[in-house]
């Protein structure tokens, strides 16, 4: 083992920067301890603390270089090491100042810009906090997070009606706010509907029918499929509503939900006759008006005309013999306005969200009489895309129903717009031409807008090319359905 | 709050699923988007109960709005029998409370040095041997007397204290005076050497410093903050402009004391000899404005974090005084002459009360010379302090740091954002040794343990009023 102990002079380095010289000598092979420092007091007993014999005179401006090794040649190297490590430090940075760090909450971020609105879809369980961040700091908040427990809805709702912020969601899977499609969301044109929505689907299929009518949309505010029930009590649907009402580009208002709890319906109601717009109300269920029809009165309430949705033919006019329907759908308000449509012709339909609980499916789905299954439904997308992003489930259960005999007609939704598959009649048209060899119709009812990104008309081309009837009504595709079933019955 | 309209955002924020945020870039809005995780382990429901406080938000902002308002200036310099009625026999020392069995060799050894430096013991052995036995001698944390101490933090009653007022909160701190560098009590480190230079302390420190103090008007060292974070200190590893600067208020009345020319000038030696003197003003400044937050039900704000060598603990407004626990993290960092990682004991300390009042590691983009501890560069420098804006409830204009565009510093560390974030406030510390009578062996970085943040949410969770 060897020491040796040098004394540079005017060479002032800070601590710091000769700690890590220190540190960065005392990792070289056969060196066993290394002290590079200002000749300091502190520093001088270190050196004397190491073993070494210091020099008769040092200042404190003056360098210690101390090294202990296991032979001259690891000596050599360290001084080296030295040499190397302190030009290297007044070597430029390159790198600046950096950038600063991604934003690690919701709240961090709204305090960098200047913000309007915030989109949530972190995980159910967690979205709460994410929400109620979002509301302290001053934005609307959109939540497309399912499976939010109740009582958080409830919390949170509360919360941000004290901080007189909208919430939209949990579970709100569209919104349009000043011309942003949120979530999936059709690309719509502005115009004067203002709608509040406690559902989905059902938002994306009405604003697609006004914008076919060439009727747009002032803004969509969901507000979550549970908010008008007795529990929730409506209290965000009363707040959009108040927005509506006072927002200038708003001329008439729909509300759009699944059958609401009969209190918070009257409660709603009150509330709508005191804002001074017309109100339109489309709650979908038995003896209620569809979307479709819920569009027509929500135009003619604005003072224009009414144009109906047009359709394609298919190449296959009856269903096959003695065949029951089968309707799979991505939109769960989609499928169940088909199936308020398909009751009142054929009875019972089987399903996994099931308009009467005795007509539930069995766990493995399987279709039995008249079926309606909602891919989209919560339980269908744990774990897996939702079918408007990645169909192929919808496809595999499609081949399915071909090669089972019970399978008379094939009814589907195909959602376009933002946020959904880059060219969904493309994944469906191979399946599609198969059905429709085997004589089996295929009825799609196509909700999307010219402007959306995946070419509505190309869409339809393509599906209807394949052998499918093309409908932008998805009541008047239940209803060809039902007719092409009842064909092929009379067979 | 007014309720407010739907026009076209600027900006949309951003929190989960990519895609939504790709397609709102897509209709040309720009997004804000959050690098989200889920809270940290096992604390999901904890956090929503927080979240959901319908006090959290006024008690939070009534929390800042009490740190910001605080003062802090110099009063006085006195025994800690005098100031703080301590008692022959009792001790004050770093962190949460700890027994002598579990207590870390820097501790230990700090302790055995007051005994002696009190005349207690006559020899280290029979000093450990009645501090084992409880004999005569007890000890408590500084923070349970409104007092905060360095490293280990060990106040004997002979000490000389500053003594700070917040007079806005009609509250008072103390703080013992800073010992240097190298082999001292606050390292653990108990040779003559340290008692000696203790009993000059005493002796002729102490009093220069009371006539000092007493002949002037208070000293704001608020304000000395404030100046030394724009000139590159960052008030916990680095207080060189604030030691001078303080120098500069005492200087004059030092000399006119009328203590003898020898002794004011081993005094001037000492104090501009220490960069880090300062650190015993800054630290008790920093106990007034987080004080000046405790007790403010439902708030999540930190009001104390503090190491004593085993344990790291923290207090949270919303809890009171109430310690939550948890072995501390030993430094990462750069070690003094061949001092090596194994030599460091665990973070050690209440100076972690810097960072609790948004400077030292939060400031640490005003000192990049600090990050270079552990290998890091100015950019990093730069984004621990922006980093640590996302987990505090606000800014402290007093505090600006030049390189942030004249920003406040960091501050009110917010438990919910950390347990939710998982991102750990930064603390630039000393290492002590790790056997007892060793010294400073380093300095680094250093973070709490989160399980002391996932025990307040918890706590905070319990606390909340139902419905």
């Amino acid at each position: 083992m060897t020491r040796s102990l040098t004394v540079r002079k005017g060479s002032y380095v800070d601590s710091v920067a000769l700690m890590q010289v220190s540190k960065r000598v005392s990792a070289l092979p056969g060196v066993r301890s290394a002290l590079v420092a200002m000749a300091t007091e502190l520093n001088l007993d270190l050196a004397t603390g190491m073993g070494f014999t210091l020099p008769d005179r040092t200042a404190p401006n003056e360098m210690l270089v101390a090294i202990e090794a296991d032979d001259e040649t690891a000596i050599a190297d360290a001084y080296a090491e030295v040499e190397a490590a302190l030009n290297a430090r007044s070597a430029p940075s390159a790198t600046g100042f950096g950038t600063a760090p991604p934003p690690v909450t919701i709240g961090a971020a709204a305090r960098h810009v200047a913000a309007g609105l915030a989109l949530i879809s972190t995980p159910g369980r967690y979205a709460f906090a994410d929400a109620i961040d979002a509301v302290d700091a001053g934005l609307h908040t959109m939540v497309f997070s399912d499976n939010v427990p109740l009582e958080q809805e409830v919390a949170l709702k509360r919360y941000a009606a004290d901080a007189g912020v909208l919430v939209m969601g949990p579970d709100c899977g569209t919104a349009v706010v000043g011309g942003v499609a949120l979530g999936f969301a059709n690309v719509v044109r502005p115009g004067p509907i203002g709608i509040v929505a406690a559902s989905g689907t059902g938002a994306q299929h009405l604003m697609t029918l006004l914008d076919g009518a060439g009727v747009g949309v002032s803004h969509c505010l969901g507000v979550g499929g549970r908010d008008l029930s007795e529990r929730v009590g409506g209290s965000s649907t009363l707040r959009a509503l108040d927005l509506l009402a006072g927002d200038e580009a708003t001329e008439v208002i729909v509300i759009v939900s699944k059958p609401p709890s009969p209190s918070v319906a009257e409660t709603v109601r009150a509330h709508a006759a005191t804002l001074g717009k017309p109100v339109v109300f489309g709650l979908l269920g038995k003896g209620q008006p569809d979307l479709t029809e819920t569009a027509r009165r929500t135009v003619e309430a604005t003072g224009r005309t009414w144009r109906a949705p047009q359709h394609l033919s298919g190449a296959v006019d009856r269903a096959r013999d003695k065949g029951f329907l089968r309707g799979l759908f991505a939109g769960g308000t989609l499928c169940d306005e088909a199936m308020i449509l398909a009751v009142d012709v054929v009875g019972a339909v089987r399903s996994n969200i099931p308009l009467d609980p005795a007509w539930a499916l069995d766990d493995g789905l399987g279709s039995d009489g008249h079926t309606m299954i909602d891919f989209g439904d919560d339980e269908l997308t744990q774990g897996r895309p939702h079918p408007m992003i990645d169909g192929s489930i919808r496809v595999e259960r499609m081949r399915a129903e071909v090669a089972d005999p019970t399978c008379g007609v094939l009814l589907l939704d195909v959602v376009l717009g933002l946020g959904a598959a880059a060219d969904p009649a493309a994944e469906l048209a191979p399946v599609i031409t198969e059905a429709t060899r085997a004589g089996i119709p295929v009825v799609a009812a196509v909700v999307g807008t010219r402007d959306d990104p995946q070419d509505l008309k190309r869409q339809a081309t393509t599906l209807n090319a394949a052998g499918a009837w093309v409908f932008y009504s998805n009541a008047e595709a239940a209803r060809t359905a039902l007719d092409l079933l009842a064909k092929g019955q009379s067979a | 709050m007014s309720p407010l309209d739907l026009s076209t955002p600027d900006t949309v924020v951003t929190a989960g699923a990519e895609m939504f945020a790709d397609s709102v870039e897509q209709q040309g809005i720009s997004t804000a988007r959050v690098a989200w995780q889920p809270p940290v382990d096992g604390s999901g429901d904890a956090v929503a109960a927080v979240m959901g406080d319908r006090r959290r938000r006024h008690a939070n902002a009534k929390a800042l709005e009490a740190m910001l308002a605080a003062e802090a200036t110099l009063v006085d310099v006195r025994p800690a029998s005098e100031v703080l009625g301590l008692e022959r026999g009792h001790f004050l020392h770093a962190g949460p409370p700890v027994t002598w069995e579990r207590a870390s060799g820097p501790m230990r050894g700090a302790l055995i040095g007051a005994v002696l430096f009190e005349g207690l013991a006559q020899t280290p052995e029979s000093a450990e041997k009645m501090l084992a036995a409880g004999d005569g001698v007890s000890w408590e944390p500084c923070h349970h007397r409104g007092a905060v101490g360095p490293m280990a933090g060990v106040v004997s009653p002979s000490m000389w204290m500053f003594e700070l007022r917040d007079e806005a909160h009609d509250a008072t701190s103390w703080c013992s005076l800073n010992e240097g560098l190298g082999k001292v009590l606050r390292y653990g480190a108990y040779g003559s050497e340290v008692i000696e230079r203790l009993h000059w302390m005493t002796d002729v420190l102490g009093p220069i410093l009371q006539s000092a103090v007493r002949a002037g008007d208070p000293v704001d060292v608020k304000g000395i903050v404030a100046q030394m974070v724009q000139m590159g200190d960052e008030g916990h590893n680095r207080n060189r402009a604030g030691t001078l600067m303080f120098l500069r208020e005492v200087l004059p009345a030092m000399i006119d004391s009328g203590h003898p020319t020898g002794d004011v000038a081993q005094a001037v030696r000492f104090m501009s000899g220490n960069d880090h003197f300062f650190l015993n003003l800054g630290m008790p400044a920093c106990k007034l404005q987080t004080a000046a937050a405790a007790g403010i039900g439902g708030s999540t704000v930190v009001t104390v974090m503090a190491r004593n060598g085993t344990d790291f603990g923290i207090q949270v407004s919303g809890t009171g005084d109430r310690w939550f626990t948890a072995p501390a993290n030993t430094p990462d960092g750069l070690f003094l002459g061949g001092y090596g990682p194994d030599d460091a004991n665990p973070d050690i300390g209440d100076s972690a009360i810097t960072e609790t009042a948004g400077i030292g590691g939060f400031a640490m983009a005003t000192a990049p010379a600090i990050v270079r501890f552990v290998g890091g560069s100015v950019p990093d420098a730069l984004a621990t302090s922006q980093r640590m804006y996302d987990i505090t409830v606000g800014e402290n204009p007093a505090f600006a740091i030049p390189i942030l565009e004249f920003r406040g510093a960091p501050t009110g560390i917010d438990v919910t954002s950390v347990v939710r974030s998982g991102v750990l406030p930064q603390i630039n510390t000393g290492m002590a040794g790790r056997v007892a009578g060793t010294g400073q062996v380093g300095a680094g970085l250093v973070t709490p343990p989160m399980e002391c943040f996932t025990q307040a949410i918890a706590a905070l969770a319990a606390a909340v009023p139902a419905g």
